[in-house]
């Protein structure tokens, strides 16, 4: 026997869908949405919630992951890279007018705010090594770097109780990153004027740039004009724009 | 003279279809976000050199395969996903070992001999199928090999998240470039396995997908070992 078209059958396309249609339009609208959601970086539905997720990464980071006392690994000045890309974000190389006139300044909260010019810094004890470099985008390479660290200048200045973080500030441009104090403390994180065995270049950050072995690149501000001590955390240039606000590596 | 079909089984636990299709929607976007990543520097090796071979070298994947939409946005979705996935693989793994299912499904020494009689098989160089279990051991081979291959995964990317933190992880890779090398080939053997998968559920034994979306079996194949 034929099977004949019932009404009921003739008539439910118009009435509503069926089953199958149904999911083909489920189908469709799903990978339409994948479609839609490739290239993206989350839009207004989903963005905050990936921050709120790279905070609990950065958390992760931070308190479980990170040691205030492991070094990173050295290597001999003869594995240095043949090249280490540089990168600014103003369109020609930052460079001070006055070199001279030029101080580092320690402030925020502080016992004793200070301003170090490059040879108060290179009085300060010296620390030099080399290591490798990584950055964000997933290049590395090796290189050597002496400088006087962080914790050194925090012994002079003395920072309050109540400060947590520190804010670097650059004269390349509005850059600026935002540190936690363990990684500022760990013995490998230094003010780096000098690369290579040489004065810092001005393409790598002169006269004074933030580095360390435990961080991305991005986190390393260049071109220093001051470390300001606060209780709140401070962004950073890329930071606010939504890369890892730890970068620890 | 009718027949009757072979009754329905239970061939699926809920945690393995939800895992299972889970996994494929978030491995779908790590493999997406990671591809965006890749973006931002496609070759492997230290900067100035020497390079590791790769037949990618310099590639930029088309934009629909991508997700994330710049580096930011691509890692921001690759570290989040990272968890539902990890989540979903730890909860099929408890499964398997609470369960006893492992036994149905490990690859061990003693299915070598029947690995090779399946091979002859598919080569046409014998007749008829052998007799299997809930999976034949070339099918137990390739499931096995992909849970090992999801711990890869997960190893060499925390070799290439935290290298100074985990060095001991990313020295045991080879270095920071070699485990992003890894991590990176990993991505094309989840492909060649989806694809050849994808192929073989609808060549070979098509009521298994049914069996993965309901739990319910009615194939040609035994649904217990």
């Amino acid at each position: 026997m034929t099977e004949r078209p019932t009404l009921r059958r003739y008539d439910a396309p118009l009435h509503g869908l069926d089953r199958r249609t149904f999911l083909r339009l489920g189908v469709t609208a799903g990978v339409g949405t994948l479609a839609a959601a490739c290239g993206w970086d989350g839009g207004h539905l989903l963005r905050p919630g990936l921050l709120d997720i790279s905070r609990v990464n950065d958390w992760v980071g931070e308190k479980i992951l990170f040691s205030p006392t492991r070094l990173a690994r050295t290597y001999s000045a003869a594995e240095r890279s043949a090249m280490l890309p540089s990168y600014f974000i103003s369109t020609t190389v930052p460079m001070l007018e006055d070199a001279g006139a030029w101080r580092l300044r320690v402030e925020g909260l502080v016992a004793q705010p200070l301003e170090l010019s490059l040879d108060d810094l290179m009085r300060l004890p010296r620390v030099s090594y080399t290591v490798k470099h990584h950055c964000v985008e997933g290049w590395s390479a090796i290189a050597s770097w002496h400088g006087v660290p962080v914790s050194a200048i925090v012994e002079r200045c003395r920072p309050l109780k109540a400060a947590r973080y520190i804010s670097f500030a650059s004269f390349d441009a509005d850059y600026w990153n935002g540190w936690d104090m363990a990684s500022a403390m760990h013995p490998q994180t230094i003010l780096a004027y000098g690369m290579n065995d040489n004065r810092l270049p001005a393409a790598h950050g002169a006269p004074l740039r933030l580095y360390s072995p435990t961080k991305l690149g991005y986190k390393l501000t260049k071109y220093l004009v001051s470390m300001t001590f606060t209780d709140t955390r401070p962004g950073g240039y890329w930071e606010d724009q939504g890369y890892p606000w730890f970068g620890g590596i | 003279m009718t027949t009757t079909p072979a009754p329905f089984v239970r061939r699926h636990h809920w945690i393995v279809r939800l895992t299972h299709w889970a996994t494929v929607i978030v491995l779908a976007g790590m493999i997406a976000s990671g591809l965006q990543i890749y973006e931002a520097y496609a070759r492997f090796g230290n900067r100035g050199g020497p390079y590791f071979v790769s037949p990618f070298d310099g590639t930029q994947f088309p934009h629909w395969s991508r997700l994330g939409g710049w580096l930011a946005g691509a890692l921001n979705w690759h570290f989040a996903l990272a968890w539902p996935l990890t989540a979903f693989g730890l909860l099929y793994l408890g499964y398997l070992v609470r369960s006893g299912e492992w036994r149905t499904l490990l690859f061990r020494p003693r299915d070598v001999r029947g690995a090779l009689e399946m091979a002859k098989y598919y080569l046409h160089l014998r007749r008829e199928h052998p007799p299997q279990g809930k999976h034949n051991p070339l099918q137990k081979l390739a499931y096995t090999g992909v849970i090992v291959l999801g711990g890869l995964a997960m190893l060499t990317g925390f070799a290439v998240y935290k290298p100074t933190q985990l060095a001991w992880l990313t020295a045991l890779l080879g270095g920071f470039q070699a485990a992003r090398y890894w991590h990176f080939w990993i991505v094309w053997i989840f492909v060649g396995f989806t694809i050849t998968h994808v192929i073989l559920v609808f060549a070979v034994d098509p009521a298994s997908l049914r069996a993965m979306l309901t739990g319910w079996y009615r194939g040609r194949f035994p649904s217990h070992d």
